[in-house]
């Protein structure tokens, strides 16, 4: 079987690179937070170089519950409309959602081990919380990956994702009348002026809106890859191979 | 006969007559399951040190690990065996509202998980010495509270991982993750009525756990019609 060249694949999309300009300021954005947090940002008096994991644990923790909240909304607008664009949106957020919550994860009990002593706290809300919603995308992709039928992908994956998004409400009330939780309160949201030092904060900010833009940046291009992917199966099947 | 179709609940209830029948005639899933529970049951007694942890403190524990697989094992025969002959389409095509195809079906595997149960728990109560009485009995309840929640859940996507590649593969994958809270709620309840705890006291995790099976009822009978749509 021949494929499609990728020149004829390109032209098809009207030339849309797949990595575009927004992915290139979002990495340097990411690569500029790595170099204040590092360098410029001073350590803390008691948790010492442990805590400038703080400026990736938290901003990755949002961009994964932002990436899954746009899957749930894209999964909704497709159930309703049927519109192919919101499949794909849903998959590339997914998808996206699953990298940063995977750094979640790999960072968190890095942090733990060293600030609680413990590698991992099961009675955690947000632990066990994250830990589950990254098995619910898991078995999101591999239930996309399990389907032929476009069509029928779609409908079933966003059945899955609407109810996954229903399902968050259940697991943070069952942890948390269950047992204690372990995670510190919210040092910045919260009431009162922002327990952070002033620097702390502003690197601390820097990070969320530089991993922000690295996860609509990395949706983007999964999105635009899944437009490509979309159009070589077309072009492939107009022209019978 | 009628010409009229039946309505939500009289066509669940024979959808859900019409599986127990089949299942009655065969009985092959029904003994399978059984099998298998008091088998891991006995099996999972070899794993703790008798000395450290006693039978009576590790009970509980099996008890949710034992239910929560042979809920699923009943759980991927409920549309496997519509897939013969495409029974599917012959439901599809008859009277019946597809709400009330869900409900049926989840009836049905209902009683069926319940009659495995059934079996299960005496069975557990025997071979780990635990008191018969009534914390059983309570516990037997929150039992049929997972239950519900198992079902409602286990039967959405059971209808949709028979018609992927991976089929039986999948539905372990995509349920457990949406068993954790009823596990969790129905375990830690459960434990504290073992151990002599006023059932006041679990008061608010049985509440979650009616929650849920409501909420979940709901949801999945709506997304069942998104999961036949031709």
């Amino acid at each position: 079987m021949t494929s499609v060249s990728r020149q004829d694949a390109r032209q098809a999309v009207g030339g849309k690179p797949v990595i575009g300009g927004f992915f290139v300021i979002a990495a340097v954005a990411v690569v500029a937070l790595y170099v204040r947090a590092i360098l410029f940002t001073p350590l803390e008096a008691k948790q010492g170089a442990a805590q400038k994991i703080y400026y990736i644990h938290v901003p990755s923790a949002i961009g994964a519950y932002t990436a899954v909240t746009i899957t749930a909304l894209a999964s909704l607008i497709y159930l309703w409309l049927k519109d192919e664009r919101a499949d794909r949106m849903a998959e590339a957020s997914a998808e996206v959602g699953l990298v940063f919550m995977t750094m979640v994860l790999i960072t968190g009990p890095l942090w733990a081990h060293k600030i609680w002593g413990a590698w991992w706290v099961w009675w955690d809300l947000r632990l066990t919380l994250s830990l589950f919603l990254w098995f619910v995308i898991v078995g999101y992709l591999v239930l996309r990956g399990a389907i032929e039928d476009p069509a029928m992908r779609g409908r079933y994956s966003a059945v899955l994702a609407v109810l996954g998004a229903l399902l968050i409400p259940f697991i943070h009330l069952s942890v948390y009348f269950s047992m204690a939780h372990m995670h510190p309160d919210p040092v910045v949201l919260k009431p009162s002026e922002p327990s952070l030092p002033r620097e702390m904060l502003i690197t601390f900010l820097s990070g969320i809106g530089a991993f922000l833009l690295l996860c609509l940046a990395l949706i983007q291009s999964r999105y635009r890859l899944g437009e490509l992917k979309d159009e070589m199966a077309a072009v492939e099947a107009e022209r019978g191979y | 006969m009628g010409a009229r179709p039946p309505g939500t609940l009289s066509g669940a209830l024979l959808i859900a007559r019409k599986d127990l029948a089949i299942e009655f005639r065969t009985r092959t899933a029904f003994f399978s399951s059984l099998v298998f529970a008091v088998l891991a049951l006995t099996i999972f007694y070899f794993t703790w040190d008798e000395s450290i942890v006693t039978p009576n403190d590790r009970a509980p524990g099996v008890l949710w690990v034992v239910l929560t697989f042979s809920a699923l094992l009943g759980l991927q025969r409920s549309f496997a065996i519509e897939e013969h002959d495409r029974g599917i389409d012959a439901l599809l095509v008859s009277p019946i509202s597809r709400e009330a195809i869900y409900l049926g079906k989840a009836i049905g595997n209902l009683i069926f998980l319940c009659a495995v149960q059934a079996v299960a728990i005496p069975a557990l109560a025997l071979f780990y010495n635990m008191p018969v009485g009534r914390p059983l009995v309570v516990v037997s309840g929150i039992v049929f509270l997972a239950m519900v929640g198992i079902v409602a859940v286990g039967t959405l996507f059971s209808a949709m991982a028979v018609n992927t590649r991976l089929a039986e593969l999948l539905l372990p994958m995509l349920s457990l993750p949406f068993f954790v809270p009823i596990l969790m709620s129905a375990a830690q309840a459960a434990a504290r009525v073992f151990a002599g705890r006023p059932v006041s006291e679990v008061g608010f995790l049985l509440k979650l756990l009616v929650a849920f099976d409501i909420v979940f009822i709901f949801a999945c009978m709506l997304a069942f019609s998104f999961t036949l749509e031709e």
